[in-house]
């Protein structure tokens, strides 16, 4: 045997588990979704019939309603993701100008700010919850040091979301933080000493140096956080009472819509045809990731 | 010679060993599966009614899961279907019957032993009317009622009489402005001590749709249980009734002091609606407090009237694939429905016997706390739900919307009917 | 070989650092601290907040007391005697540490496939590896549940360890990751090792291993941090108490009408507090992985 075909055979028995694993655990599942959308899949029942695309019409259905639990999850699902993306990066980058120019401490500051990005998101959305907690819960706490009004926080429809999307916010900064630190070090210091030649003002210098050439990572961030945003799931199960998305569905998401309806309602299909638009959702902005991408080098 | 020799060994080996595989077989018992959600008391009670089954029964062996928490316990039940795994016999929440039923989970009870005039003699009247189909497709070993508890310490400290609870709506409403501290101005958040809390999501959606709906002369639903009557004058007045506690009265809230169940427990609420069940959180939880329990108060027109609720078993179309199992499974579910079994149940778990014969026990009408549950038996009526959890849902958020968004509780109950009779409507179509 | 240290990405940091300003820097400096100051505390806060209730009498939980009057132990003998958190912690470790080994192992070694192999079908391949990357878990959890109740091998996937670990396994991220850092291992030593008669195996074993370690290493730490906080699978595969993951029992504390804070804080400290340990004597790597992973994946 040739040492070329050799390689070929080694590769295909190196690559033998892994092909059979994603063969099986992500591919097969991935179609597999696909056909329980079109199905009635209920796991208790002895038959699954299928049912075209009614689990379909039924969500279009759901989302002209005036209320439904479905359009509250899409709408919601919208306003985490309009208000956490921007709100995160625009924090997480000040921070790391900011985190980028000391030195004094600057190990210790960056310790703190990633803390939270290890930590159990379920573990620490309880300790949110009972942070938000009226009469013993230590923003009320606070805010009655100082006399101001107590809060309902999260069992109020119009503050509940705000107050999940805080935890969110805060839990997830650390790891933009690092992200845009590891790019402000990769920004070449003669384009700074340049302005610096020029006399440009800080802003200047931020506007022209910093920003353009940090572009990549925003892109990368951007992407990264909108797809987190769009399945998110534990922070609305820990904080809000039996794991509902309320009061009033303020807080609930389309994975945790999904989670209700599969495994609460056993309507498996209907989940199934959620999980789908969601897939939709994540190719949409996948494929225009490569397309900047792609601009960008070209 | 030495053929033959080697044949009679063999065959005598043979024999022995078909023997064996025989009295084997004699010897294998019938082995059945029952689940039921976490919950320690009922676990207990179970456990000794398994024991004692078995010792009658020599033939059968039952294997107890009881592990999984009530949060994930439909989920596990539809993990274990696909796989043709899981229970014979299952306890499941009255209400989830006609999803189980529907997806064809359950059979029916057989006629023998439990034809229906053996239920219509001897189980409670919420019992009897859970025909559903035509058929009995679960029966309970033990009911609750709904009923008052009160505080006495909180009613002494209020100057109110601690042994004269309130009997009426109105004297409910009293006792409860009478016993609520404020460390401030009059608002929820004020609030150190409740007089009363309405929470939808504990028992007050049954309060209010069984008790004080027909209290004030209303019908939550039509005779047949398919058309949702509770968005009517009555209802409205009803409703506005239990939010008047939160919004008007400011006696108050399930948002604060940890949910109006803790609450009440940790001696923090003077008037509170529950079940039985809740007799043993407070014994585990807080032994020291002191409290009593009353009848429901009576309505406007001096009707009494409660909600009535179970956790029953049933056999699942697992069992009815094998002759053996069902046949043991059958005689499981009877003996875990007798009155004895049911007298065992109220000592432990402190929910009343199903059986009619033994709720009526002289013994548990005459004890200060089981009493006014078991008087409640006889005019309690059991909602026929078909998704209980989706149908809390729609008064949750109906109340929601009259105390947080400031509806008006006719509006509110209009809309939670609109979207409760088509979750009604789904069902009955896909039948 | 230089080229392929996640810690060099650092190297230049002292160079591109705050190049001196006359006017008004000391302001903006001071402006920096207290912003930087203010937001660190925000982020330690609540974990004080944590540790702090959990060593509150069951009494002072609902008081609005920050630090406990009488500081007890109370709440964590109760957690550690009378919860099964014990076994949580058992089985977050054991899944956590069998999918970081085979992780590490099966996402190198295809990765050192894909970076140093030629062979027919390679671009479909790793194509479809990348593709599975944008298919949400969400998707797959119901199809999984399916799986794991009627599995082709054993009875019932739901449980045991392997139910909850298999998705994660092998990931199309560390693959991806590893290939771009075994390009960098040079074909001479490869073809030299061949000429010396090292099997296939023993050259990525002994030569493109050694030679990733670091990018291994971020890996694992990845991978072990993600499992160790997994929750919505390990919701989804357990049922009985004994076979929960940390973040599942803490999450199932609370019952119907029951929030015992005393012991969700108990059980949330005792979860974070041994990460953040870990993470406060590796902060260096596991930041420099984050950035490593972020930037390449």
């Amino acid at each position: 045997m040739t040492l070329a075909r050799k390689k070929v055979v080694w590769a295909y028995i190196f690559l033998a588990i892994p092909i059979v694993f994603f063969a099986y655990i992500r591919i097969y599942p991935a179609l597999f979704a696909f056909q329980m959308s079109l199905h009635d899949y209920n796991p208790l029942a002895v038959e699954q019939p299928y049912v075209g695309l009614d689990n379909y019409e039924q969500l279009v259905k759901e989302l002209n309603k005036r209320k439904s639990p479905t359009k509250a999850a899409f709408q919601n699902t919208a306003n985490y993701l309009l208000l956490g993306v921007p709100i995160q990066l625009c924090l997480a980058l000040m921070i790391s100008l900011m985190l980028n120019e000391i030195r004094f401490m600057s190990t210790f500051y960056r310790i703190m700010f990633f803390l939270p990005f290890v930590t159990s998101t379920i573990a620490i959305a309880w300790v949110f919850r009972m942070l938000y907690q009226p009469r013993f819960g230590l923003i009320n706490v606070m805010l009655q040091l100082v006399s101001l009004p107590q809060q309902p926080f999260l069992n109020n429809p119009r503050q509940a979301l705000p107050s999940v999307l805080s935890l969110v916010v805060w839990q997830g900064m650390g790891f933009a933080v690092i992200i845009f630190l590891a790019g402000l070090k990769q920004i070449p210091r003669t384009y700074y000493e340049a302005a610096e030649v020029d006399g440009a003002s800080r802003w200047h210098t931020f506007r022209f140096i910093t920003l353009p050439l940090l572009n990549p990572t925003i892109v990368f961030l951007l992407v990264l956080q909108t797809i987190s945003f769009l399945r998110m799931f534990a922070p609305v199960l820990a904080m809000t009472e039996q794991g509902r998305g309320g009061p009033l569905d303020s807080t609930t998401t389309v994975v945790l819509r999904v989670y209700r309806e599969a495994f609460t309602s056993f309507n498996m299909g209907y989940a199934s045809s959620l999980t789908v638009v969601l897939f939709a959702f994540i190719l949409v902005i996948t494929i225009i990731q490569l397309r900047v991408t792609a601009r960008r080098i070209n | 010679m030495r053929f033959i020799k080697l044949f009679a060994v063999l065959a005598v080996l043979i024999a022995l060993a078909s023997l064996g595989t025989v009295a084997l077989a004699q010897d294998d018992m019938v082995e059945i599966e029952y689940w039921q959600y976490n919950f320690q008391a009922r676990v207990d009670a179970m456990n000794e009614l398994i024991a004692q089954f078995e010792a009658e029964n020599p033939g059968i062996k039952v294997v107890h899961n009881s592990d999984i928490p009530y949060a994930n316990f439909r989920d596990e039940l539809a993990a274990s279907a696909p796989a043709g795994v899981g229970p014979d016999v299952v306890t499941l929440f009255y209400g989830w019957i006609p999803a189980f039923v529907d997806a064809g989970y359950l059979v029916p009870l057989p006629e023998d032993p439990f034809s229906e005039d053996f239920i219509l003699e001897h189980f409670s009247p919420m019992v009897a009317n859970s025909k559903f189909e035509g058929s009995y497709w679960a029966i309970p070993t033990a009911v609750r009622s709904l009923a008052m508890f009160w505080n006495k310490d909180i009613f002494a400290a209020a100057g109110l009489d601690p042994e004269s609870p309130p009997a009426n709506l109105d004297d409910f409403v009293a006792a409860a402005i009478a016993t609520t501290v404020y460390d401030g101005d009059m608002d929820v958040f004020n609030i150190t001590q409740q007089g009363h809390a309405a929470a939808l999501a504990s028992q007050d959606h049954h309060w209010f749709r069984e008790v004080l709906l027909r209290q004030y002369g209303g019908a939550p639903y039509s005779d047949d249980g398919r058309t949702v009557t509770y968005n009517s004058e009555e209802g409205c007045a009803a409703f506005g009734w239990l939010a008047a506690f939160e919004t008007e009265h400011m006696t108050g809230s399930n948002d604060i002091l940890d949910g109006s169940t803790n609450a009440f427990v940790n001696g923090d609420t003077a008037l509170h609606v529950d079940g039985s069940f809740r007799i043993g959180t407070i014994a585990r939880n807080n032994p020291e407090l002191n409290y009593g329990v009353a009848e429901l108060p009576v309505g406007p027109n001096g009707e009494s009237h409660t909600f009535g609720s179970y956790w029953t078993h049933g056999i699942t179309r697992r069992a009815n694939d094998d002759p053996a199992r069902l046949e043991a499974a059958v005689k499981f579910l009877q003996f875990i429905t007798t009155p004895a079994a049911g007298t065992l149940w109220v000592n432990s778990v402190g929910e009343l016997p199903a059986q009619a014969a033994a709720a009526s026990d002289e013994a548990i009408l005459s004890d200060p706390i089981l009493g006014p549950f078991s008087a409640g038996l006889a005019y309690s009526h059991a909602t026929f739900f078909v998704d209980e959890s989706a149908q809390r849902q729609v008064l949750i958020d109906a109340f929601d919307n009259v105390r947080l968004g400031g509806m008006d509780p006719c509006e509110a109950l209009d809309e939670a009917a609109a979207i409760e009779q088509e979750l009604i409507d789904s069902f009955w179509a896909s039948r | 070989m230089e080229s392929i240290t996640p810690s060099n990405l650092f190297k230049e940091r002292s160079d591109s650092r705050a190049v001196g300003r006359g006017r008004g820097e000391w302001k903006y400096r001071a402006f920096s601290y207290l912003v930087l100051t203010v937001c660190a505390l925000t982020m330690v806060v609540p974990f004080i907040w944590m540790l702090s209730t959990s060593l509150k009498p069951e009494k002072e939980i609902l008081r609005r007391n920050f630090f406990p009057n009488q500081a007890t132990v109370d709440n964590y003998s109760e957690v550690i005697t009378e919860t099964n958190l014990p076994l949580w912690y058992k089985n977050s470790f054991i899944v956590a540490v069998f999918s970081t080994i085979s992780v590490a192992f099966f996402d190198s070694l295809a990765g050192y496939v894909f970076a140093k192999y030629n062979f027919p079908g390679k671009r479909p391949i790793f194509i479809i590896f990348l593709t599975s990357l944008m298919v949400p878990t969400e998707m797959l959890i119901i199809p999984w549940f399916i799986m794991s109740s009627n599995p082709p091998i054993g009875g019932t996937w739901v449980d045991t360890y392997w139910g909850i670990a298999f998705p994660g396994v092998i990931t199309a991220s560390g693959i991806f990751l590893m290939r771009q850092f075994m390009q960098g291992v040079p074909d001479e030593l490869l073809d030299a090792g061949r000429i010396d008669g090292v099997s296939e195996f023993g050259l990525y074993w002994r030569v493109a291993v050694p030679l990733s370690l670091p990018a291994i290493g971020a890996l694992c730490i990845f991978n072990f941090l993600g499992n160790w906080n997994a929750f919505i699978w390990p919701l989804i595969a357990t049922s009985k108490s004994e076979m929960f993951t940390l973040p599942v029992g803490i999450q199932l504390f609370s019952s119907e009408a029951q929030t015992p804070w005393n012991l969700i804080m108990t059980g949330a400290s005792l979860s974070v507090v041994p990460l953040l340990i870990v993470v406060i004597i590796f902060q260096r790597y596991i930041i420099e992985g984050i950035a490593l992973t972020g930037l390449k994946g």
